[in-house]
């Protein structure tokens, strides 16, 4: 029974996971830029969440109306501004320029919020609790787990049914005729960066009220972004929950066998699978 | 007869190779004109710099009165530049209805329900209504040039430019392409065609430009031009006096 809790318990915490990678898979999947900044911008999601709560005195998750137009806007500004002019055949200047993003988002947080750990409070919901079968699971993940698939099947949905995810698409696709069709490719790729900041912040929002949380944890995050995104393969957004499972399940399962294991075994299995398969388990885009 | 287009003393190079040297002509409103010339004579570059993906080094375009030289390839589009490539780049992970659609919805300017009358009207148009939900990445060569043609239609050009859409298709094929063409350029649409197929071309455009080392060598008449001895020289690469 005990296993099967770790099982469960992983599984739910994959939600968590699912939706640090939601937006980094989006992101690589529309203009393929990988984002080093983006484990650093769901702490300053969380941390935007930390003052709207105390200046409007409201639940964390109705800090969510604030945070997700301010995390999408800020992500427009983000790619209109900077990141769409590093964008071009070569890899390198996007990694350089966002991990540069990283460092100064740091330091800022630092600056204004100290490095001292804060939480938000959820009242209630961060004990709640019911029982199933014999299992004991907590509303805030079973909660989390949920809004991972809700985000993500509306990823889908935007994605594969609205004019916006055609644009996005064709735009991944091919950028030359794209633009050749009329679409404005540094507008598109801003919407593609609003909408994965917006999702971002829903992440940032429930990492804060799961644990504490200070400036200096962006990078943890990143990697189980990144983790995750690699295991399900990459531009695919179900395979990408489904990534976020398995490092979940691998964490609490390293967790059950020895506390100190709960990272080592979610990174070992990550470099298991990338080791068999090294596109991931159900890769979209080809290498 | 206003000009819808016009090119005034276009050059571009790479380096030492020159696709384009002062290359000035004017296409009237709803005149289809042909282009002609050896592999490499900097055909297709002049298309790229008619559509802004390539920017001239010297010279300016002019598209319906407006200079539009310094606007992007997105908002030539918009205004009404529309293009097929000789090699079909469609998106190959969207069906063949969609990538219709982006043409209709970002170019047309389009939504709804009038972007999907037009794309269906025009899929039918060119033989690939039965294949609308199929990805574009499965298409046969023939399929893709069609594709090419209706994302190109789809667009509402006021200038249509095709690149040697005719190359790689049988004589049938062809046949019943020149007649689709026949017909966009008879609804009012300016078009410039560079083929190799040359038959297929004379079959459609009113006049002929030569162009060789991205300049332009001969201009007139379709069938006085082909008949000129610079194009026998230079493009049939065959000595007149031989």
């Amino acid at each position: 029974m005990d296993w099967l809790n770790a099982i469960v318990q992983g599984t739910l915490l994959g939600g968590l996971y699912a939706l640090f990678a939601a937006g980094l898979s989006l992101i690589f999947g529309v203009m393929r830029l990988v984002n080093i900044a983006h484990g650093d911008l769901i702490v300053l999601a969380a941390y935007l969440g930390l003052t709207t709560t105390v200046a409007l005195g409201v639940h964390p998750l109705l800090a969510l109306i604030v945070v997700v137009p301010a995390m999408a806007a800020i992500g427009y500004a983000l790619q209109r501004g900077i990141l769409n002019q590093t964008l071009g055949d070569d890899l390198l200047p996007p990694l350089l320029v966002t991990f540069g993003i990283s460092v100064i988002l740091q330091n800022a947080l630092l600056e204004v919020y100290t490095a001292d750990p804060q939480k938000m409070n959820a009242g209630a919901l961060e004990t709640a609790s019911f029982d199933l079968g014999g299992l004991t699971l907590g509303w805030l993940p079973v909660l989390t787990m949920l809004v991972a698939i809700a985000v993500i099947a509306g990823l889908q949905w935007v994605f594969y049914r609205t004019p916006l995810g055609r644009a996005f698409r064709a735009t991944s696709d091919n950028q030359d005729i794209a633009q050749l069709m009329g679409l404005n490719k540094a507008h598109v790729f801003g919407l593609a960066m609003a909408l994965a900041l917006a999702v971002t912040a829903i992440a940032g929002l429930f990492l804060g009220i799961r644990t504490s949380f200070d400036p200096s944890i962006g990078g943890g995050r990143l990697i189980f972004g990144f983790e995750a995104v690699i295991i399900g393969g990459l531009g695919n957004l179900w395979g990408t929950l489904a990534g976020g499972v398995i490092l979940g399940v691998a964490q609490t399962i390293g967790a059950k066998i020895d506390p100190g294991w709960q990272l080592l075994a979610g990174h070992i299995v990550f470099l298991l699978i990338l080791a068999v398969r090294p596109n991931g388990l159900f890769p979209r885009v080809a290498a | 007869m206003s000009s819808i287009l016009k090119l005034d003393g276009l050059s571009r190079s790479f380096g030492a190779v020159t696709v384009a040297d002062s290359l000035s002509y004017e296409l009237a409103q709803g005149e289809a004109l042909g282009v002609i010339g050896p592999n490499g004579a900097g055909k297709t570059s002049m298309f790229n710099l008619i559509t802004g993906t390539l920017s001239p080094d010297a010279g300016r375009v002019e598209f319906a009165g407006r200079d539009v030289t310094s606007q992007s390839a997105a908002s030539r589009s918009r205004m009404g530049i529309a293009r097929s490539f000789q090699v079909p780049q469609p998106f190959s992970g969207l069906t063949v209805f969609e990538n219709a659609m982006i043409a209709a919805t970002q170019s047309a300017g389009l939504t709804g329900h009038e972007a999907e009358t037009l794309c269906l009207t025009v899929l039918d148009q060119t033989e690939l209504l039965n294949k609308a939900n199929k990805l574009a990445g499965g298409l046969t060569l023939l399929d893709r040039k069609r594709l090419e043609l209706t994302r190109a239609l789809c667009a509402k050009p006021k200038l249509l430019l095709l690149d040697e859409i005719a190359g790689g298709l049988t004589e049938a094929e062809c046949k019943s392409l020149v007649q689709t063409i026949r017909d966009i350029h008879a609804s009012g649409v300016s078009i410039i065609w560079i083929e190799h197929v040359v038959h297929a071309l004379l079959a459609v455009v009113e006049r002929l430009v030569v162009i060789d080392f991205g300049r332009k060598i001969a201009e007139g008449d379709p069938h006085e031009v082909m008949d000129s001895r610079e194009v026998k020289e230079i493009y049939l690469g065959i000595e007149a006096d031989a």
